[in-house]
Protein backbone atom coordinates (compact mmCIF):
# COMPACT_ATOMS: atom_id res chain seq x y z
CA UNK A 1 0.00 0.00 0.00
CA UNK A 2 0.93 3.64 -0.41
CA UNK A 3 2.43 5.50 2.43
CA UNK A 4 -0.73 7.66 2.97
CA UNK A 5 -3.31 4.94 3.44
CA UNK A 6 -4.86 7.01 5.44
CA UNK A 7 -5.98 9.31 2.46
CA UNK A 8 -7.39 6.40 0.72
CA UNK A 9 -11.15 6.57 -0.09
CA UNK A 10 -13.45 4.02 1.69
CA UNK A 11 -14.09 1.91 -1.48
CA UNK A 12 -10.02 1.52 -1.85
CA UNK A 13 -9.53 0.72 1.34
CA UNK A 14 -12.28 -2.00 1.83
CA UNK A 15 -10.90 -3.87 -1.41
CA UNK A 16 -7.52 -4.01 -0.41
CA UNK A 17 -8.71 -5.34 2.90
CA UNK A 18 -10.59 -8.17 0.87
CA UNK A 19 -7.78 -8.96 -1.16
CA UNK A 20 -5.61 -9.39 1.93
CA UNK A 21 -3.70 -6.49 0.73
CA UNK A 22 -4.33 -4.93 3.95
CA UNK A 23 -5.12 -5.69 7.33
CA UNK A 24 -7.15 -3.74 9.82
CA UNK A 25 -4.07 -3.77 12.44
CA UNK A 26 -2.04 -2.31 9.58
CA UNK A 27 -5.11 0.74 8.62
CA UNK A 28 -5.22 1.06 12.31
CA UNK A 29 -1.81 1.72 12.91
CA UNK A 30 -1.34 3.88 10.05
CA UNK A 31 -4.15 6.32 10.82
CA UNK A 32 -2.63 6.43 14.69
CA UNK A 33 0.58 6.68 13.41
CA UNK A 34 -0.54 10.06 11.26
CA UNK A 35 -2.42 10.99 14.08
CA UNK A 36 0.63 11.09 16.43
CA UNK A 37 2.41 13.00 13.38
CA UNK A 38 0.07 15.76 12.88
CA UNK A 39 -2.18 16.40 16.16
CA UNK A 40 0.07 18.99 17.66
CA UNK A 41 -0.81 20.85 14.60
CA UNK A 42 -4.15 20.32 14.23
CA UNK A 43 -5.86 19.27 17.84
CA UNK A 44 -8.91 17.49 16.39
CA UNK A 45 -9.03 14.78 19.44
CA UNK A 46 -10.51 15.88 23.12
CA UNK A 47 -9.19 11.76 23.59
CA UNK A 48 -8.51 9.01 21.49
CA UNK A 49 -7.83 5.06 23.17
CA UNK A 50 -4.99 3.22 21.01
CA UNK A 51 -5.49 -0.01 22.43
CA UNK A 52 -9.15 0.01 22.55
CA UNK A 53 -9.03 1.12 18.34
CA UNK A 54 -6.13 -1.67 17.85
CA UNK A 55 -8.32 -4.54 19.67
CA UNK A 56 -11.04 -3.75 17.56
CA UNK A 57 -9.13 -3.94 14.69
CA UNK A 58 -7.65 -7.37 15.70
CA UNK A 59 -11.24 -8.69 16.29
CA UNK A 60 -11.95 -7.65 12.08
CA UNK A 61 -9.16 -9.08 11.21
CA UNK A 62 -9.89 -12.47 13.05
CA UNK A 63 -13.64 -12.08 11.84
CA UNK A 64 -12.08 -12.00 7.89
CA UNK A 65 -9.99 -14.54 8.23
CA UNK A 66 -12.62 -16.42 9.29
CA UNK A 67 -14.75 -15.09 6.57
CA UNK A 68 -17.21 -13.68 8.56
CA UNK A 69 -16.31 -10.04 7.15
CA UNK A 70 -19.42 -7.64 7.93
CA UNK A 71 -19.07 -5.33 4.88
CA UNK A 72 -17.26 -2.17 3.26
CA UNK A 73 -16.86 -0.84 6.62
CA UNK A 74 -15.16 -3.25 8.62
CA UNK A 75 -11.88 -2.60 10.08
CA UNK A 76 -12.12 1.27 8.67
CA UNK A 77 -11.67 3.98 11.42
CA UNK A 78 -14.62 6.51 11.66
CA UNK A 79 -14.04 9.27 14.40
CA UNK A 80 -16.87 9.89 16.34
CA UNK A 81 -17.70 13.79 17.88
CA UNK A 82 -17.65 14.28 20.98
CA UNK A 83 -21.29 14.50 21.59
CA UNK A 84 -22.05 10.51 20.90
CA UNK A 85 -21.81 7.99 23.38
CA UNK A 86 -19.31 5.50 23.15
CA UNK A 87 -19.77 2.68 25.86
CA UNK A 88 -17.15 2.89 28.23
CA UNK A 89 -15.15 5.79 26.38
CA UNK A 90 -15.32 9.56 27.01
CA UNK A 91 -18.27 11.94 26.58
CA UNK A 92 -17.72 15.52 27.02
CA UNK A 93 -19.54 17.62 24.77
CA UNK A 94 -16.31 20.17 25.03
CA UNK A 95 -17.59 20.86 28.20
CA UNK A 96 -15.95 21.15 31.92
CA UNK A 97 -19.74 19.62 32.75
CA UNK A 98 -18.65 16.79 31.18
CA UNK A 99 -14.99 16.35 31.62
CA UNK A 100 -14.86 13.15 33.33
CA UNK A 101 -18.08 11.58 32.16
CA UNK A 102 -18.03 7.99 30.70
CA UNK A 103 -20.84 6.49 28.42
CA UNK A 104 -22.46 3.98 29.99
CA UNK A 105 -23.65 2.79 26.77
CA UNK A 106 -23.68 3.21 22.71
CA UNK A 107 -25.45 5.63 20.61
CA UNK A 108 -27.32 3.76 17.86
CA UNK A 109 -25.30 5.29 15.48
CA UNK A 110 -22.21 3.74 16.80
CA UNK A 111 -23.90 0.53 17.47
CA UNK A 112 -24.82 0.24 14.02
CA UNK A 113 -21.12 1.25 12.68
CA UNK A 114 -20.72 -1.54 14.91
CA UNK A 115 -22.45 -4.18 13.87
CA UNK A 116 -20.77 -2.96 10.03
CA UNK A 117 -17.76 -3.79 11.75
CA UNK A 118 -16.68 -0.15 11.98
CA UNK A 119 -13.71 0.81 14.23
CA UNK A 120 -14.71 3.46 16.65
CA UNK A 121 -12.01 5.63 17.14
CA UNK A 122 -11.15 9.29 18.65
CA UNK A 123 -13.19 11.47 20.64
CA UNK A 124 -13.47 14.59 18.32
CA UNK A 125 -13.08 18.33 19.67
CA UNK A 126 -16.21 20.70 18.99
CA UNK A 127 -17.98 24.02 20.75
CA UNK A 128 -18.82 23.56 24.04
CA UNK A 129 -22.50 21.52 23.75
CA UNK A 130 -22.27 21.88 19.69
CA UNK A 131 -22.83 25.66 20.41
CA UNK A 132 -20.77 27.84 17.69
CA UNK A 133 -19.29 28.12 13.93
CA UNK A 134 -15.71 28.13 14.93
CA UNK A 135 -14.91 24.80 17.88
CA UNK A 136 -13.27 28.02 19.62
CA UNK A 137 -16.11 27.24 22.01
CA UNK A 138 -14.52 23.97 23.34
CA UNK A 139 -13.54 23.99 26.82
CA UNK A 140 -10.11 22.30 26.25
CA UNK A 141 -8.69 23.82 22.71
CA UNK A 142 -9.33 25.27 19.52
CA UNK A 143 -8.94 23.25 16.45
CA UNK A 144 -6.73 24.50 13.54
CA UNK A 145 -7.77 24.40 10.08
CA UNK A 146 -5.42 21.72 8.34
CA UNK A 147 -5.70 23.65 5.03
CA UNK A 148 -5.01 27.02 7.13
CA UNK A 149 -3.61 26.30 9.99
CA UNK A 150 -4.42 30.07 11.84
CA UNK A 151 -7.51 29.90 10.49
CA UNK A 152 -10.89 27.50 12.04
CA UNK A 153 -12.11 24.39 11.27
CA UNK A 154 -16.10 25.88 10.97
CA UNK A 155 -18.17 24.52 14.11
CA UNK A 156 -19.34 22.72 15.68
CA UNK A 157 -18.26 19.62 14.58
CA UNK A 158 -14.78 21.45 13.73
CA UNK A 159 -12.58 18.52 15.29
CA UNK A 160 -14.89 15.56 12.77
CA UNK A 161 -14.23 18.14 10.09
CA UNK A 162 -10.21 18.22 10.69
CA UNK A 163 -9.49 15.00 11.12
CA UNK A 164 -11.07 13.54 8.12
CA UNK A 165 -9.03 16.64 6.10
CA UNK A 166 -6.21 15.51 7.89
CA UNK A 167 -6.12 12.06 7.69
CA UNK A 168 -6.20 11.20 11.36
CA UNK A 169 -9.63 9.39 10.80
CA UNK A 170 -10.87 8.01 7.03
CA UNK A 171 -14.51 9.41 7.80
CA UNK A 172 -16.43 10.83 10.82
CA UNK A 173 -20.04 11.57 12.54
CA UNK A 174 -20.74 15.14 13.47
CA UNK A 175 -24.15 16.59 14.61
CA UNK A 176 -25.98 19.32 12.68
CA UNK A 177 -28.02 21.41 14.47
CA UNK A 178 -28.02 25.16 12.20
CA UNK A 179 -25.09 23.83 9.77
CA UNK A 180 -22.81 22.12 12.39
CA UNK A 181 -21.75 19.68 9.24
CA UNK A 182 -21.92 21.52 6.16
CA UNK A 183 -19.98 24.43 7.78
CA UNK A 184 -17.16 22.72 8.96
CA UNK A 185 -17.27 20.46 6.04
CA UNK A 186 -17.13 23.29 3.60
CA UNK A 187 -14.21 24.87 5.52
CA UNK A 188 -12.27 21.71 5.54
CA UNK A 189 -12.37 20.75 1.76
CA UNK A 190 -14.98 17.72 2.65
CA UNK A 191 -18.26 16.29 1.78
CA UNK A 192 -20.59 16.72 4.70
CA UNK A 193 -23.98 15.58 5.22
CA UNK A 194 -27.08 16.87 7.29
CA UNK A 195 -29.85 14.21 6.73
CA UNK A 196 -33.18 14.63 6.59
CA UNK A 197 -34.64 15.23 10.04
CA UNK A 198 -35.49 12.01 11.67
CA UNK A 199 -33.68 9.40 9.19
CA UNK A 200 -31.16 9.01 11.31
CA UNK A 201 -31.69 8.14 15.14
CA UNK A 202 -30.79 10.73 18.08
CA UNK A 203 -30.36 8.16 20.74
CA UNK A 204 -27.21 8.54 22.78
CA UNK A 205 -26.09 12.20 20.95
CA UNK A 206 -26.26 15.06 23.76
CA UNK A 207 -29.04 16.94 22.96
CA UNK A 208 -28.74 20.72 22.06
CA UNK A 209 -32.25 21.43 19.99
CA UNK A 210 -33.85 18.32 19.58
CA UNK A 211 -36.27 19.65 16.84
CA UNK A 212 -33.05 20.48 15.02
CA UNK A 213 -30.62 18.27 16.08
CA UNK A 214 -29.37 15.38 13.37
CA UNK A 215 -25.92 12.80 13.37
CA UNK A 216 -24.66 13.11 9.87
CA UNK A 217 -21.40 11.57 8.14
CA UNK A 218 -18.35 13.58 6.85
CA UNK A 219 -16.16 12.01 4.40
CA UNK A 220 -13.21 13.16 1.84
CA UNK A 221 -15.99 12.42 -1.06
CA UNK A 222 -19.23 11.54 -1.76
CA UNK A 223 -19.02 8.16 -1.88
CA UNK A 224 -17.49 7.68 1.25
CA UNK A 225 -20.36 9.82 3.17
CA UNK A 226 -23.09 7.09 1.20
CA UNK A 227 -20.96 3.99 2.77
CA UNK A 228 -21.62 5.76 6.12
CA UNK A 229 -25.21 7.05 5.58
CA UNK A 230 -26.48 3.58 4.81
CA UNK A 231 -25.28 2.22 7.74
CA UNK A 232 -26.53 4.90 10.03
CA UNK A 233 -29.62 5.39 8.60
CA UNK A 234 -33.00 3.98 9.10
CA UNK A 235 -35.49 3.93 12.32
CA UNK A 236 -35.06 3.26 15.88
CA UNK A 237 -37.59 2.52 18.16
CA UNK A 238 -35.24 4.53 21.29
CA UNK A 239 -36.14 7.59 19.42
CA UNK A 240 -39.31 8.76 18.87
CA UNK A 241 -38.78 11.11 15.99
CA UNK A 242 -37.32 8.11 14.12
CA UNK A 243 -39.24 7.40 10.91
CA UNK A 244 -39.97 5.01 9.44
CA UNK A 245 -39.47 5.31 6.01
CA UNK A 246 -37.16 2.49 3.77
CA UNK A 247 -33.43 2.92 3.39
CA UNK A 248 -31.90 2.22 -0.34
CA UNK A 249 -28.90 1.44 -1.52
CA UNK A 250 -27.41 4.99 -1.07
CA UNK A 251 -24.44 3.63 -3.53
CA UNK A 252 -26.28 2.23 -6.31
CA UNK A 253 -29.27 4.88 -6.61
CA UNK A 254 -25.61 7.07 -7.36
CA UNK A 255 -24.54 5.01 -9.76
CA UNK A 256 -28.21 4.84 -11.35
CA UNK A 257 -28.96 8.25 -11.42
CA UNK A 258 -27.80 10.31 -14.29
CA UNK A 259 -30.31 13.41 -14.03
CA UNK A 260 -30.38 15.95 -15.69
CA UNK A 261 -32.32 17.51 -12.61
CA UNK A 262 -33.52 20.71 -12.34
CA UNK A 263 -31.83 22.86 -10.03
CA UNK A 264 -33.05 26.03 -7.95
CA UNK A 265 -30.59 29.43 -7.34
CA UNK A 266 -32.58 31.21 -4.66
CA UNK A 267 -31.61 34.72 -5.22
CA UNK A 268 -31.65 35.46 -1.66
CA UNK A 269 -28.52 33.40 -1.10
CA UNK A 270 -26.12 35.91 -3.24
CA UNK A 271 -26.67 39.21 -2.17
CA UNK A 272 -24.81 41.02 0.44
CA UNK A 273 -22.19 40.06 2.99
CA UNK A 274 -21.29 36.63 0.32
CA UNK A 275 -17.73 36.99 -0.19
CA UNK A 276 -16.83 37.35 -3.93
CA UNK A 277 -14.68 34.68 -4.07
CA UNK A 278 -16.91 31.95 -2.88
CA UNK A 279 -19.70 33.61 -5.13
CA UNK A 280 -17.52 32.56 -8.23
CA UNK A 281 -17.21 29.85 -7.08
CA UNK A 282 -20.70 28.76 -6.94
CA UNK A 283 -21.73 30.61 -10.10
CA UNK A 284 -19.19 27.96 -11.71
CA UNK A 285 -20.75 24.97 -10.22
CA UNK A 286 -24.23 26.60 -11.88
CA UNK A 287 -22.26 26.77 -15.14
CA UNK A 288 -21.37 23.29 -14.84
CA UNK A 289 -24.64 22.10 -14.02
CA UNK A 290 -26.27 24.18 -16.98
CA UNK A 291 -23.73 22.28 -19.02
CA UNK A 292 -24.58 18.89 -18.27
CA UNK A 293 -28.35 19.77 -19.37
CA UNK A 294 -29.66 20.88 -15.96
CA UNK A 295 -32.45 22.94 -15.62
CA UNK A 296 -31.32 26.12 -13.89
CA UNK A 297 -33.75 28.06 -12.31
CA UNK A 298 -34.18 31.47 -10.08
CA UNK A 299 -35.57 30.64 -7.10
CA UNK A 300 -36.81 32.54 -4.21
CA UNK A 301 -37.43 31.67 -0.42
CA UNK A 302 -38.47 34.95 0.30
CA UNK A 303 -38.19 34.34 4.77
CA UNK A 304 -34.65 33.79 4.69
CA UNK A 305 -33.64 36.83 6.70
CA UNK A 306 -35.53 35.68 9.12
CA UNK A 307 -33.70 32.82 9.28
CA UNK A 308 -31.31 33.34 11.90
CA UNK A 309 -33.38 35.10 14.34
CA UNK A 310 -36.16 32.80 14.60
CA UNK A 311 -33.28 29.98 14.91
CA UNK A 312 -31.57 31.88 17.94
CA UNK A 313 -35.25 31.75 19.19
CA UNK A 314 -36.08 28.14 19.02
CA UNK A 315 -32.68 26.45 19.50
CA UNK A 316 -31.81 28.44 22.21
CA UNK A 317 -35.05 27.87 23.79
CA UNK A 318 -34.94 23.68 23.46
CA UNK A 319 -30.86 23.76 24.67
CA UNK A 320 -32.30 25.68 27.86
CA UNK A 321 -34.82 23.30 28.55
CA UNK A 322 -32.42 20.23 27.57
CA UNK A 323 -29.31 21.45 29.59
CA UNK A 324 -31.29 22.01 32.86
CA UNK A 325 -30.54 18.03 33.48
CA UNK A 326 -26.99 19.28 34.06
CA UNK A 327 -27.82 20.41 38.24
CA UNK A 328 -24.50 18.30 39.93
CA UNK A 329 -27.19 16.02 41.03
CA UNK A 330 -26.76 12.76 38.92
CA UNK A 331 -23.78 13.32 36.66
CA UNK A 332 -21.22 15.99 35.61
CA UNK A 333 -19.34 18.24 37.55
CA UNK A 334 -20.60 19.38 40.90
CA UNK A 335 -19.57 22.70 42.66
CA UNK A 336 -17.94 21.99 46.00
CA UNK A 337 -18.65 25.10 47.87
CA UNK A 338 -22.39 24.33 47.72
CA UNK A 339 -24.24 25.74 51.14
CA UNK A 340 -27.82 23.31 50.13
CA UNK A 341 -28.89 21.63 47.30
CA UNK A 342 -30.53 24.86 45.82
CA UNK A 343 -27.21 26.02 45.84
CA UNK A 344 -25.46 23.21 44.23
CA UNK A 345 -27.40 23.86 41.20
CA UNK A 346 -26.56 27.80 40.45
CA UNK A 347 -23.09 26.74 41.04
CA UNK A 348 -22.63 23.63 39.12
CA UNK A 349 -23.57 25.37 36.51
CA UNK A 350 -22.10 28.13 37.11
CA UNK A 351 -18.99 26.28 37.56
CA UNK A 352 -19.49 23.66 34.47
CA UNK A 353 -20.79 25.95 31.46
CA UNK A 354 -18.68 27.91 29.35
CA UNK A 355 -19.98 31.44 28.57
CA UNK A 356 -21.75 30.70 25.15
CA UNK A 357 -23.45 27.95 26.69
CA UNK A 358 -24.70 30.16 29.57
CA UNK A 359 -25.81 33.08 27.27
CA UNK A 360 -27.56 30.43 25.11
CA UNK A 361 -29.26 29.54 28.10
CA UNK A 362 -29.88 32.51 29.43
CA UNK A 363 -31.72 33.81 25.91
CA UNK A 364 -33.13 30.52 25.89
CA UNK A 365 -34.62 30.95 29.19
CA UNK A 366 -35.87 34.95 28.24
CA UNK A 367 -37.95 33.72 25.37
CA UNK A 368 -39.58 30.70 27.39
CA UNK A 369 -40.53 33.19 30.34
CA UNK A 370 -43.63 34.33 31.38
CA UNK A 371 -45.05 37.38 29.26
CA UNK A 372 -42.37 36.95 26.61
CA UNK A 373 -43.46 33.01 25.35
CA UNK A 374 -45.94 34.09 22.76
CA UNK A 375 -43.42 37.63 21.48
CA UNK A 376 -40.27 35.40 20.90
CA UNK A 377 -41.02 31.40 20.58
CA UNK A 378 -44.45 31.26 19.45
CA UNK A 379 -43.55 33.82 16.65
CA UNK A 380 -40.75 32.04 16.17
CA UNK A 381 -42.73 28.69 15.48
CA UNK A 382 -44.72 30.45 13.01
CA UNK A 383 -41.82 31.86 11.20
CA UNK A 384 -40.43 28.31 11.13
CA UNK A 385 -43.44 27.24 9.19
CA UNK A 386 -43.31 29.83 6.36
CA UNK A 387 -39.43 29.31 6.45
CA UNK A 388 -40.19 25.52 5.46
CA UNK A 389 -43.20 26.34 3.25
CA UNK A 390 -41.31 28.76 0.68
CA UNK A 391 -38.95 25.60 0.46
CA UNK A 392 -42.03 23.67 0.34
CA UNK A 393 -43.19 25.85 -2.72
CA UNK A 394 -39.69 25.80 -4.38
CA UNK A 395 -39.76 22.22 -4.59
CA UNK A 396 -42.84 22.30 -7.13
CA UNK A 397 -40.04 23.86 -9.67
CA UNK A 398 -37.04 22.09 -8.65
CA UNK A 399 -35.28 18.95 -7.93
CA UNK A 400 -32.92 20.07 -5.22
CA UNK A 401 -31.31 23.58 -4.09
CA UNK A 402 -27.70 24.75 -4.62
CA UNK A 403 -26.26 28.02 -2.53
CA UNK A 404 -22.60 28.83 -0.93
CA UNK A 405 -22.72 26.56 2.49
CA UNK A 406 -21.57 29.84 3.88
CA UNK A 407 -20.57 33.29 3.17
CA UNK A 408 -16.97 33.23 3.62
CA UNK A 409 -14.00 30.36 3.35
CA UNK A 410 -12.45 29.81 7.07
CA UNK A 411 -11.57 32.82 8.70
CA UNK A 412 -8.89 33.19 11.09
CA UNK A 413 -8.72 32.09 14.79
CA UNK A 414 -9.48 34.61 17.42
CA UNK A 415 -11.47 37.22 15.04
CA UNK A 416 -15.06 36.73 15.65
CA UNK A 417 -15.56 37.80 19.34
CA UNK A 418 -18.87 39.49 19.01
CA UNK A 419 -21.67 36.58 19.15
CA UNK A 420 -23.84 38.15 17.25
CA UNK A 421 -21.03 38.07 13.70
CA UNK A 422 -20.67 34.61 14.56
CA UNK A 423 -24.37 33.71 14.62
CA UNK A 424 -24.54 35.39 11.16
CA UNK A 425 -22.01 33.13 9.44
CA UNK A 426 -24.51 30.25 9.91
CA UNK A 427 -27.36 32.36 7.29
CA UNK A 428 -27.11 30.04 5.13
CA UNK A 429 -27.28 26.81 6.80
CA UNK A 430 -30.09 27.47 8.84
CA UNK A 431 -32.73 27.49 6.98
CA UNK A 432 -32.53 23.69 6.40
CA UNK A 433 -32.73 22.76 10.01
CA UNK A 434 -35.72 24.64 10.51
CA UNK A 435 -37.41 23.22 7.77
CA UNK A 436 -36.28 19.56 8.61
CA UNK A 437 -34.53 18.74 4.88
CA UNK A 438 -31.22 17.10 4.08
CA UNK A 439 -28.40 19.06 2.74
CA UNK A 440 -25.03 18.15 1.44
CA UNK A 441 -21.49 20.41 1.61
CA UNK A 442 -19.36 19.62 -1.29
CA UNK A 443 -15.52 21.04 -2.05
CA UNK A 444 -16.40 23.36 -4.92
CA UNK A 445 -12.80 25.96 -5.35
CA UNK A 446 -9.91 26.81 -2.91
CA UNK A 447 -9.59 30.97 -2.13
CA UNK A 448 -6.43 32.33 -3.56
CA UNK A 449 -4.77 31.87 -0.86
CA UNK A 450 -5.48 28.43 -0.02
CA UNK A 451 -8.28 28.12 1.73
CA UNK A 452 -11.47 25.75 1.11
CA UNK A 453 -14.76 26.91 -0.45
CA UNK A 454 -18.20 24.70 -0.19
CA UNK A 455 -21.20 24.90 -1.91
CA UNK A 456 -24.34 23.09 -0.62
CA UNK A 457 -26.84 20.99 -2.21
CA UNK A 458 -30.89 21.15 -0.86
CA UNK A 459 -32.80 18.45 -1.19
CA UNK A 460 -36.53 16.99 -0.61
CA UNK A 461 -37.25 15.54 2.61
CA UNK A 462 -35.73 11.75 2.54
CA UNK A 463 -34.14 12.14 -1.18
CA UNK A 464 -30.97 11.92 0.18
CA UNK A 465 -30.32 9.32 -3.37
CA UNK A 466 -30.96 12.22 -5.63
CA UNK A 467 -29.16 14.53 -2.95
CA UNK A 468 -26.40 12.68 -3.34
CA UNK A 469 -26.32 11.83 -7.21
CA UNK A 470 -26.38 15.07 -7.78
CA UNK A 471 -23.32 16.02 -5.73
CA UNK A 472 -21.63 12.92 -7.38
CA UNK A 473 -21.96 14.58 -10.60
CA UNK A 474 -20.35 17.19 -9.87
CA UNK A 475 -17.92 15.36 -7.75
CA UNK A 476 -16.63 12.83 -10.82
CA UNK A 477 -16.24 16.22 -12.95
CA UNK A 478 -14.05 17.91 -10.74
CA UNK A 479 -11.04 16.86 -8.18
CA UNK A 480 -11.40 19.49 -5.17
CA UNK A 481 -11.41 16.61 -2.51
CA UNK A 482 -7.99 15.28 -3.98
CA UNK A 483 -6.01 18.37 -2.81
CA UNK A 484 -4.41 17.57 0.25
CA UNK A 485 -3.93 19.71 3.22
CA UNK A 486 -1.03 21.93 4.36
CA UNK A 487 -0.06 19.69 7.18
CA UNK B 1 -33.07 48.05 15.49
CA UNK B 2 -34.85 48.53 19.45
CA UNK B 3 -32.81 47.61 22.09
CA UNK B 4 -34.92 45.72 24.18
CA UNK B 5 -35.02 47.52 28.01
CA UNK B 6 -37.04 45.04 29.72
CA UNK B 7 -34.74 41.89 29.86
CA UNK B 8 -33.78 41.74 33.97
CA UNK B 9 -31.03 39.38 34.04
CA UNK B 10 -31.24 39.03 37.56
CA UNK B 11 -34.66 37.14 37.13
CA UNK B 12 -33.53 35.44 33.72
CA UNK B 13 -30.63 34.15 35.33
CA UNK B 14 -32.70 33.00 38.66
CA UNK B 15 -34.86 31.21 36.15
CA UNK B 16 -32.34 29.29 34.70
CA UNK B 17 -30.24 28.15 37.92
CA UNK B 18 -26.60 29.95 37.20
CA UNK B 19 -24.93 31.95 39.58
CA UNK B 20 -23.50 34.85 37.32
CA UNK B 21 -20.52 36.90 38.24
CA UNK B 22 -21.55 40.93 38.15
CA UNK B 23 -19.20 41.10 35.34
CA UNK B 24 -21.23 38.40 33.19
CA UNK B 25 -24.33 39.73 34.27
CA UNK B 26 -23.49 43.22 32.40
CA UNK B 27 -21.17 41.23 29.82
CA UNK B 28 -24.66 39.19 28.61
CA UNK B 29 -27.09 42.07 29.28
CA UNK B 30 -25.32 43.90 26.65
CA UNK B 31 -25.21 41.16 24.14
CA UNK B 32 -28.34 39.43 24.30
CA UNK B 33 -29.69 43.22 24.08
CA UNK B 34 -27.51 43.21 20.90
CA UNK B 35 -28.95 39.86 19.18
CA UNK B 36 -33.30 40.26 20.84
CA UNK B 37 -32.48 43.29 18.52
CA UNK B 38 -31.52 41.51 15.52
CA UNK B 39 -34.50 38.96 16.76
CA UNK B 40 -36.65 41.81 16.58
CA UNK B 41 -36.63 41.60 12.84
CA UNK B 42 -38.92 38.62 13.12
CA UNK B 43 -41.83 41.26 14.59
CA UNK B 44 -41.91 42.41 10.07
CA UNK B 45 -42.86 39.17 9.42
CA UNK B 46 -46.85 38.79 9.18
CA UNK B 47 -48.00 35.43 11.09
CA UNK B 48 -51.57 36.19 11.03
CA UNK B 49 -53.24 32.47 10.54
CA UNK B 50 -49.85 30.98 10.16
CA UNK B 51 -49.53 27.43 12.38
CA UNK B 52 -46.33 27.33 14.62
CA UNK B 53 -44.38 24.29 14.03
CA UNK B 54 -42.44 22.40 16.60
CA UNK B 55 -41.22 19.55 14.26
CA UNK B 56 -40.90 19.59 10.94
CA UNK B 57 -42.23 15.88 10.30
CA UNK B 58 -44.45 15.73 13.69
CA UNK B 59 -45.26 12.02 14.56
CA UNK B 60 -47.90 11.28 16.48
CA UNK B 61 -48.58 8.19 19.21
CA UNK B 62 -45.32 7.30 18.97
CA UNK B 63 -45.34 3.74 21.41
CA UNK B 64 -43.06 1.35 22.66
CA UNK B 65 -44.30 -2.17 23.69
CA UNK B 66 -44.95 -2.28 27.15
CA UNK B 67 -42.51 -5.17 27.80
CA UNK B 68 -39.69 -5.63 30.23
CA UNK B 69 -36.03 -4.94 29.05
CA UNK B 70 -32.62 -4.97 30.43
CA UNK B 71 -31.49 -1.68 31.29
CA UNK B 72 -28.33 -0.05 33.24
CA UNK B 73 -27.68 -1.69 36.64
CA UNK B 74 -26.98 0.32 39.73
CA UNK B 75 -23.48 0.02 39.62
CA UNK B 76 -23.47 1.55 35.58
CA UNK B 77 -26.01 4.65 36.64
CA UNK B 78 -24.07 5.28 39.37
CA UNK B 79 -20.59 5.34 37.29
CA UNK B 80 -21.14 8.90 36.68
CA UNK B 81 -22.63 10.57 40.31
CA UNK B 82 -20.37 12.94 41.93
CA UNK B 83 -21.54 11.29 45.25
CA UNK B 84 -23.26 7.98 45.85
CA UNK B 85 -24.20 6.23 48.99
CA UNK B 86 -26.11 2.40 49.27
CA UNK B 87 -26.85 2.45 45.61
CA UNK B 88 -28.13 5.97 45.51
CA UNK B 89 -27.17 9.40 44.33
CA UNK B 90 -26.44 11.76 47.45
CA UNK B 91 -26.60 15.38 47.62
CA UNK B 92 -26.73 17.80 50.34
CA UNK B 93 -29.53 18.02 52.88
CA UNK B 94 -32.61 19.45 51.51
CA UNK B 95 -34.06 19.83 54.89
CA UNK B 96 -33.04 20.43 58.26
Amino acid sequence: MSTETYFLSIGALSAALARGELSSVELVQAVIARTEAVETKVRAFNSYDREDAMAQARASDTRRAAGRALGPLDGIPIGMKDVIAVAGQPLTASSRMLEHFVSPYDATVVKRLRNAGAICWGRLNLDEFAMGSSTENSAFQATANPYALDCVPGGSSGGSAAAVAAGEAIASLGSDTGGSIRQPAAFCNLVGLKPTYGLVSRYGLIAFASSLDQIGPFGRSVDDVAHLLGVIAGHDPLDSTSYQVEIPDYRAEIARRQGPWRLGIPREYFGEGLDPEVAQAVQKAVAFYQSLGCEIKDVSLPHTEYGVGAYYIIATAECSSNLARFDGVRYGHRSKDAKDAVDLYFKSRAEGFGAEVKRRIILGTYVLSSGYYDAYYLRAQKVRTLIRNDFLAAYRDVDAILTPTAPTPAFRRGTKADPLAMYLCDIYTIGVNLAGLPAVSVPCGFSQDGRPIGMQLIGQPYQEAELLSIASAYERAHGWGQRRPVV
Amino acid sequence: MSQPIDLDIDHVANLARIALTPGEKAQYAAQLGEILGHIAKLKEVNVDGVEPTAHAFPLYNVWSKDEAAPGLTAEAALRNAPAQRDQMFSVPKVVE
